[in-house]
C-alpha cells in the first residue's frame, strides 16, 4: 500500500511521487467541433501536498483541461507528462479522478469500492476491510448494503469520493465535484478534502465557486476562454489577483 | 356461441390432457425458436456491442440496415430463405427445405436485427454514462466493455426474449420453409393457421392459448427483470 510521504522543503510540503507528479503540460493546444478550446497551454502540477483550485467561469475549458491532464482526452498538438514520462493506462489508477455527475455502478455501495479496488489491482484479502474503512471515513457505513445508484445525490457524490480515496491515490482530481449538491452535502464533502489534505494526498480541485475556493484552496489556478491567466498562491490570488479578469471573478462579477 | 364454447372446452382438455399431437407441435416450435435465438444472440449481441462502442468504417451503413431488417415482413424473409435453400438456389446443395433446420436459419434472420439493434442501444446508453469513468480506472477495451455488458445484463436478456417473442409468434417464413409438415415442421402458429382453415378449431384454440400464456409468461418476466423504479413505464412485448 502506498501513501504519498511528506517532508518539508523550502517550507514547501513535497511529496514523494510513485510515478505520477509533477505533471507537466507543454504547449496544449485542442479544439473541439470548429471551436479552438486552447491554443498553447503551459501548466506544471508539482509534487506539493497542496490543494490546488482551478478556478475560472463556466466554459474557461478547465473539465477538458483536467481531462487532458489525466490522459483521459488527448491534446491535438503539446503533450503531458508525468513524473517526466507520458501518461499510461496502468499509471492512471493512481490518480483518484471524482465526476461532476457520481458515475456509480448498479450494485450497492460496498460493492462499488470493491470493484474499484479489484480493478486497481487490491488483492482480494484486503478489499473488504479497505472497501469497509472507506465507507466508515465517508459516514456511509450504514449504506453499505444499499444499490448505490438509489442513494440520494449527496451520498452518491460522497461515495464516489470514498471510492476513489479507497484505491490510495498519489492525486485526487475533482471536477466540480458539489455542483450539483445541497450546503451540507457539500459541507461533508468539503470536510473529507481537509482531512486528506492534512494526511498529505494533492488535490486538484474544479471549481466556479469563490467561497469553496476561499475555503480550499492553497494554490489558486485561474482560467479563463482556454488560458491559464494566474498560478499562485491562494493568499495572495484572493487578496491582489494579478490579471484584470481575475480581480473581476473574485469581486464576483461576472466574467464573460 | 355454443361452437365457441365447445372449441374452449375441448380446447382445455386437449391442454389439461397432454395431448400428444399438440404437445409435439409446441416443443417443435420451441426447438425451433429457442435455437434461432441462440444464434441470433451469439450474432446479434456482439455486433450491437461493436456498433455501440467502436467506431469504423461502415459503422451507420450497417446501423441503416439492421434497422431496416427490423422491420422486415416474415415471409420476405421466408422467401429469401426458400431462395437460397431451395434445390436449384445457391445452399440447394444442403438439402434443408421443409426442415426444422431451414426453419432456424429463417428466424435466427428474422430476429438478429432485433437483438443486434437492441443491445446497442443498451451498450451505447451504459457506454456513454460510464465511460470515462472506466477509463479513469485504468481498464482496457475489453475490460470496458466486459463491465458494460455486466451492468447491462438484464436489459440484454429482455433483448432476447423480444427476439424470442417474435420468434415464437411468427407464422410467415416457418410456413414457407418449414411447409407446415405434420410431425416434422409444422408449429403453434402454422397450425392455428391451417387448423382454422380447416374449421379444426380446437386445436387452433388449444395452441392459441398455450401462445397466449407464453406471451403473459415472457411479458411478466420481462417486467421482473426491470428495476423497480422503472416498472410504472408502460413497455410490453407482443407475441
Amino acid at each position: 500500500m502506498q501513501r504519498p510521504v511528506v517532508r518539508e522543503e523550502n517550507g514547501q510540503r513535497v511529496v514523494r511521487s510513485h510515478g505520477i507528479l509533477p505533471i507537466v503540460a507543454n504547449q496544449i493546444a485542442l479544439s473541439r467541433g470548429g471551436r479552438q478550446i486552447f491554443e498553447s497551454v503551459d501548466f506544471t502540477l508539482a509534487a506539493t501536498a497542496e490543494t490546488t483550485v482551478l478556478l475560472g467561469p463556466n466554459g474557461a475549458g478547465k473539465s477538458l483541461f483536467i481531462r487532458i491532464l489525466a490522459g483521459l482526452v488527448d491534446a491535438d498538438r503539446g503533450h503531458v507528462t508525468w513524473s517526466g514520462t507520458p501518461p499510461d493506462r496502468r499509471r492512471v489508477q493512481r490518480i483518484g479522478f471524482v465526476f461532476q455527475r457520481p458515475v456509480l455502478l448498479q450494485r450497492s455501495a460496498f460493492a462499488n469500492i470493491d470493484y474499484a479496488l479489484a480493478v486497481t489491482g487490491t488483492p482480494a484479502p484486503e478489499r473488504t476491510a479497505r472497501a469497509h474503512q472507506a465507507l466508515e471515513k465517508a459516514g456511509l457505513d450504514h449504506l453499505a448494503n444499499q444499490p448505490a445508484r438509489e442513494l440520494s445525490g449527496g451520498e452518491q457524490q460522497r461515495l464516489t469520493l470514498a471510492r476513489a480515496l479507497a484505491c490510495d491515490p498519489e492525486l485526487l482530481i475533482l471536477d466540480e465535484p458539489a455542483a450539483n449538491l445541497d450546503p451540507a452535502s457539500t459541507a461533508a464533502i468539503e470536510q473529507v478534502l481537509k482531512d486528506i489534505r492534512s494526511n498529505g494526498t494533492p488535490v486538484l480541485l474544479i471549481t466556479h465557486d469563490l467561497g469553496q475556493a476561499r475555503r480550499l484552496a492553497d494554490q489558486v489556478v485561474f482560467m479563463h476562454l482556454g488560458k491559464i491567466l494566474e498560478q499562485t498562491p491562494a493568499r495572495e490570488f484572493f487578496n491582489a489577483p494579478r490579471s484584470r479578469e481575475a480581480a473581476a471573478f473574485v469581486r464576483g462579477e461576472i466574467v464573460i | 356461441m355454443a361452437d365457441f364454447n365447445a372449441a374452449v372446452s375441448r380446447a382445455l382438455s386437449l391442454i389439461i390432457g397432454l395431448d400428444g399431437e399438440l404437445f409435439e407441435i409446441i416443443v417443435l416450435s420451441l426447438k425451433v425458436s429457442v435455437s434461432a435465438v441462440v444464434f441470433a444472440a451469439a450474432i446479434g449481441l456482439p455486433l450491437g456491442a461493436a456498433l455501440a462502442v467502436a467506431r469504423f468504417r461502415g459503422r451507420r451503413a450497417i446501423i441503416v440496415l439492421i434497422n431496416t431488417l427490423m422491420g422486415l415482413p416474415p415471409v420476405v424473409v421466408g422467401l429469401m430463405v426458400y431462395l437460397m435453400v431451395t434445390a436449384h438456389g445457391p445452399l440447394g446443395v444442403l438439402q434443408i427445405l421443409y426442415t426444422p433446420a431451414a426453419m432456424i436459419i429463417a428466424q435466427t434472420i428474422l430476429i438478429t436485427p432485433i437483438i443486434a439493434a437492441l443491445a446497442r442501444q443498451t451498450i451505447k446508453d451504459l457506454h456513454s454514462e460510464f465511460d470515462e469513468q472506466l477509463r479513469a480506472f485504468g481498464l482496457s477495451t475489453f475490460e470496458r466493455v466486459k463491465t458494460l455488458l455486466w451492468e447491462g445484463r438484464l436489459r440484454l436478456v429482455t433483448a432476447l426474449l423480444a427476439g424470442f417473442g417474435r420468434a415464437i409468434a411468427e407464422v410467415g417464413a416457418v410456413i414457407i420453409v418449414g411447409g407446415n409438415i405434420n410431425h416434422v415442421t409444422r408449429t403453434m402458429t402454422t397450425a392455428i393457421a391451417l387448423e382454422t382453415s380447416r374449421g379444426n378449431l380446437e386445436l387452433a384454440l388449444a395452441l392459441g392459448l398455450v401462445l397466449l400464456s407464453m406471451a403473459l409468461a415472457i411479458n411478466a418476466l420481462v417486467l421482473g427483470l426491470r428495476p423497480m423504479r422503472h416498472r410504472s413505464q408502460p413497455y410490453g412485448l407482443r407475441l
